[in-house]
């Protein structure tokens, strides 16, 4: 028993989701809000448990045969998960019952796509690690699917489904060749051959493995040229699942990406990094540019995406202690303002409404100033104008790669982020300058008002005192060796 | 010695209040609670006049905290002032509390947060000032972009949305490049800091690496300045800002490029401000004769001072990259003395505006409140209506035009004076706008205050109430005392200046500066 110690929260969780959905079984519609709040339950006990076993150690722990690890940054990052979870959860409640969703499947398929990000932060090998990440995308396909007489939601399942699946078989190709080329599954035991590997960078059979893994996590990353899916997806799928998608996954898979390319592959860097330059800066400048064209938020939302994923990606190609910390607090700020964007457009919906266009925000700001006020906070921080958290995470970045004397790459990122900017401000404009169409009332309870609120005031807050999560950030990666 | 920190009270209390006045609302009294809040600031700041020892001409009152500690960035919340910061917040809490008092009536929808958008830019413009640190400068820099953002676009005229995003985009673009210098900057200081002081000392910045970051706070600053040709955002967002946005944007935000040259771009690359010198000094020449050309055919009053404030601010680059040019005639004392009289007349020239400009456009705002127009064409012989008025706007336009007594005349007497000494055509080009200046405003005043009244509109027109009158008042005593005693201006300033030259005078020059100061 004694082994399985190191996976207690995951444990946990398959057992707690597992009681969840027999007990949805049982229970009718108008008490199903016992399911929701049982489901909470469960996450809130999950981030106790990471938080009181496996947090604050000073250096790795491996365990169950090599396969699985925990160490600071999988703490950090486990706990990150399930608070953005807690807030798409109760964002999900709203949405789901305005939008006669209301069904128990929504929190069952998210636990599980919980527990296989969960799983995905803390393996240790690549079977592990697939595992995990198909644990995520299999709960995802059937959450983007939900509605399921939507012509729309349909092709945006089908389309993450299929797209999904390639980029899936393509990971598992690029691993496979790694096990043919090293003899092991385990990440360490990978790290060590390729560093006792002379020549590294000309081994083919490596590049023509790493080229599938990049392809692969492009996909899931959803960086440009593999990042046609998003914004149709984004667009169909019913904005609670959205908010779930858009947010705490992108953490699990910056944990994949920094497991097996900055951990296992390390040795081979010059070669990947390479490649995921490229990729970065083409997410930087699409991302952008289409952003400007959009008039559904969604997708808007979904381009601004794919730039913020580049900005990321910048950080942890850099392959050194800043660029990785500069990422992890880049993920985790954007994934804050990605679920609180979303969460407030849950929030502006009612009955039978959905705010998915650019004018449905006409006014926001003397219809309802605090929230518009939240909202002008949360993108503010998204377009990185200090200060607001964003500019802070925006600058650990380009820190990191004016470090590593790659300039010109910072320049460029500035410009694009000028270009990100002015989408931000037309959805500022909108609400701020623009006279209202008509006054519908928020209907809302408190719960998500408070969390939207929070959201909204930790950006200012983060912004005055950014140290608080970027030495957190630095001090988990010391402690994980990276 | 500890003492409270003043500083950080300049900095807060405006920024807390504006938000306590978003809390008030607009039922309870958000017009007394935001004067209130800047007549408290205004208070605060004055003991820093009085306080300061301008003969050291050192940074004093500084405060220091550990800010950001990650990440292998080391920033400090590290505040100061000198003679030049001190002149800057006075005129900024000065004009934040005017502009309060004049908004009084003339914004009628969501007063409470046009007030507070006012009291947070105060406090962020205050920071610009005192900040010894590159990044937090940078932040309290951009951050100031929010308000104002908002103050044009919500209250603004008819063609409000696209003169904001122009205004935003123009200087978000501009200060991204100063970011990237920044953080290349502090890769090469040796203990990775952003401390102001650690980046002046840099000594192994490459020849390209210096111009580089040149150009990019030339570009940064130049906007907000702004410099000519970076300039096409200011007539429009000039002209669509609310009263109180244009008197902030021309009295306040300008200065904030200004200050920015002074305290960054010169005293960081001084081999690059010294080599690419005439450059600036052309920019602000043709600035200077192009845009007062451009003032006379202006029809619209707001725009006509827009331009003119462009004109007037290349007076304030010129004096401060003259500097250069002066050094380079001769190793002797007069020259030194030279470019403290340059550096003097652009910041005495700053302070100058900041009240004229500002005045100018408190008065169109009065008369727009009244006629709902600032088209040129729409008044004719205000004077008899408005006599008291008139006699206000005369003696502004007096002053814009440089007429000795005001306190336009002192700081551009210096800059001509000071160029005269760098090259005779650099002063006669300089000199120009007191003509041309003169032919604008006198033009202008001539159509709108005199003539025949022949619109039923003017004839109903009444003069000044109490509380316009006060406000112009006030602001006609500071034009007049700034005209005829500068001195405690330029005596407050003098002391730092000479400290900033030993600075920003390239190595080989050192030596001779320091030895005649």
């Amino acid at each position: 028993m004694a082994a399985f110690e190191i996976a207690r929260p995951e444990i946990f969780l398959l057992a707690a989701l597992c009681v969840v959905l027999l007990l949805d079984l049982f229970l009718g519609k108008e008490s199903r809000v016992i399911t929701y709040l049982a489901a909470q339950a469960s996450l809130l006990t999950t981030i106790l448990l990471v938080y009181s076993s496996f947090f604050n150690r000073p250096d790795k722990t491996v365990g169950l045969d090599g396969m699985y690890m925990v160490d600071e940054m999988a703490g950090v990052l486990k706990i990150a998960i399930l608070l953005v979870s807690i807030l798409a959860f109760a964002c999900a409640r709203k949405y789901l019952r305005d939008q006669d969703m209301w069904r128990g499947e929504f929190f069952v398929l998210g636990m599980t796509a919980i527990l296989g990000m969960l799983i995905m932060v803390s393996g240790y090998h690549l079977l592990v690690l697939y595992l995990g990440l198909e644990l995520l995308s299999l709960s995802l396909y059937a959450l983007v699917a939900m509605r399921r007489d939507d012509a729309q939601a349909t092709e945006a399942a089908i389309k993450y489904f299929v797209l999904g699946a390639v980029a899936s078989g393509f990971l598992l190709y690029g691993m496979s060749m790694l096990y043919g080329i090293s003899g092991s599954l385990e990440l360490n035991t990978i790290r060590e051959y390729f560093t006792n590997q002379p020549d590294i960078a000309t081994n083919l059979p490596l590049m023509f493995a790493l080229t599938f893994i990049v392809a692969g996590l492009a996909f899931k990353l959803g960086v440009v040229p593999f990042h046609m899916w998003l914004p149709d997806v984004y667009q169909g799928t019913p904005t609670a699942v959205t908010l779930f998608l858009s947010s705490a996954p992108k953490i699990a898979v910056f944990a994949l990406v920094v497991r097996l390319m900055a951990e296992a592959l390390e040795p081979a860097q010059s070669a990947w990094s390479q490649m995921l330059i490229l990729l970065a800066l083409l997410s930087i400048g699409l991302g952008n540019v289409l952003a400007l064209a959009q008039n559904n938020l969604k997708r808007l939302f979904a381009y601004s995406a794919i730039s913020h994923m580049g900005f990321m990606l910048m950080g942890i190609v850099m392959n050194t202690h800043v660029g990785h910390s500069a990422a992890m607090f880049y993920i985790l700020l954007y994934a804050m303002m990605s679920a609180g964007a979303f969460a407030m457009l849950i929030l502006l919906g009612r009955k039978g409404y959905e705010v998915a266009q650019l004018e449905d925000l006409k006014g926001l700001s003397s219809r309802h100033p605090w929230f518009a006020l939240m909202f002008l906070l949360m993108l503010f921080s998204m377009a990185g104008i200090p200060p607001t958290a964003g500019f802070y995470a925006k600058f650990a970045v380009i820190e990191a790669v004016v470090q590593a004397k790659f300039v010109w790459a910072a320049v460029f990122m500035v410009v694009m982020s000028v270009v990100g900017a002015f989408y931000y401000l037309r959805i500022i404009k909108v609400m701020y300058f623009d006279k209202p169409n008509d006054q519908p009332p928020i209907e809302a309870d408190m719960d998500i008002r408070v969390l939207v609120s929070a959201n909204g005031l930790l950006m200012i807050l983060l912004g005055v005192f950014p140290g608080v999560l970027m030495s957190i950030c630095d001090l988990a990666l010391i402690a994980s060796r990276l | 010695m500890m003492e409270w920190p003043i500083l950080s009270f300049l900095i807060w209390l405006p920024i807390m209040g504006g938000f306590g006045v978003l809390i008030v609302g607009d039922r309870y009294g958000a017009r007394q609670a935001a004067l209130l809040v800047a007549a408290i600031s205004f208070l605060i700041s004055l003991p820093l006049y009085f306080a300061y020892d301008a003969a050291a001409g050192t940074m004093q009152f500084t405060e220091t905290f550990k800010w950001i500690d990650a990440l292998g960035v080391h920033v400090n919340y590290d505040l100061g002032v000198d003679g030049v910061s001190i002149a800057l917040i006075l005129l900024n809490t000065f004009m934040t509390l005017l502009v309060l008092a004049a908004s009084w009536d003339s914004v009628k929808e969501r007063v409470a947060q046009y007030m507070a958008a006012f009291l947070i830019m105060e406090g962020l413009v205050n920071g610009v000032f005192m900040a010894r640190d590159a990044l937090l400068f940078y932040v309290f820099f951009e951050g100031m972009l929010i308000p104002l953002f908002l103050i044009l676009g919500v209250w603004g005229g008819p063609q409000r949305i696209h003169a904001t995003i122009k205004y935003f985009i123009y200087t978000f673009a501009g200060s991204v490049f100063l970011l990237v210098s920044l953080i290349y900057l502090y890769t090469q200081t040796s203990n990775g800091s952003f401390f102001l002081p650690d980046l002046y000392a840099l000594t192994n910045l490459s020849e390209n690496a210096q111009l580089l970051v040149f150009l990019s706070f030339l570009v940064a600053f130049g906007v907000k300045v702004p410099l000519w040709p970076l300039h096409t955002w200011l007539p429009e967002a000039y002209s669509q800002a609310p009263t109180g946005g244009s008197v902030m944007l021309a009295a306040i935000s300008v200065k904030v490029g200004g200050y920015a040259f002074y305290r960054l771009a010169m005293p960081i690359v001084p081999e690059a401000s010294h080599d690419w010198a005439l450059l600036v000094v052309s920019l602000s020449l043709v600035a200077i004769v192009y845009m007062s050309l451009i003032a006379l055919v202006q029809s619209n009053l707001k725009k006509l001072v827009a331009y003119s404030s462009v004109a007037h601010m290349g007076f304030v680059t010129l004096g401060f990259f003259l500097v250069f040019k002066l050094q380079g005639l001769a190793f002797v004392d007069a020259n030194v003395s030279g470019s403290v009289l340059a550096v003097q007349g652009a910041m005495v020239q700053m302070v100058s505006h900041g009240f004229v400009a500002g005045a100018l456009f408190l008065a169109i705002g009065m008369l727009f409140e009244r006629m709902q127009t600032v088209e040129i064409s729409a008044y004719q012989g205000i004077t008899t209506r408005m006599p008291v008025f008139a006699a206000f706007f005369m003696l502004f336009a007096m002053a814009n035009v440089g007429l000795p007594g005001t306190s336009g005349f002192v700081g551009e007497f210096f800059v001509i004076l000071a160029s005269a000494k760098a090259h005779f055509w650099v002063a006669f080009i300089a000199a120009t706008i007191l003509i041309l200046g003169a032919a604008y405003t006198l033009w202008v005043v001539k159509r709108v205050l005199f003539g025949e009244v022949n619109s039923s509109e003017v004839n109903k027109l009444s003069d000044l109430n109490r509380r316009e009158f006060v406000i112009l008042a006030v602001l006609a005593l500071a034009v007049l005392w700034l005209g005829w005693w500068p001195e405690p201006l330029t005596r407050l300033m003098e002391g730092s200046i000479r400290e900033w030259m030993m600075i920003v005078s390239p190595s080989d020059l050192m030596p001779v500066v320091k030895g005649s100061s």
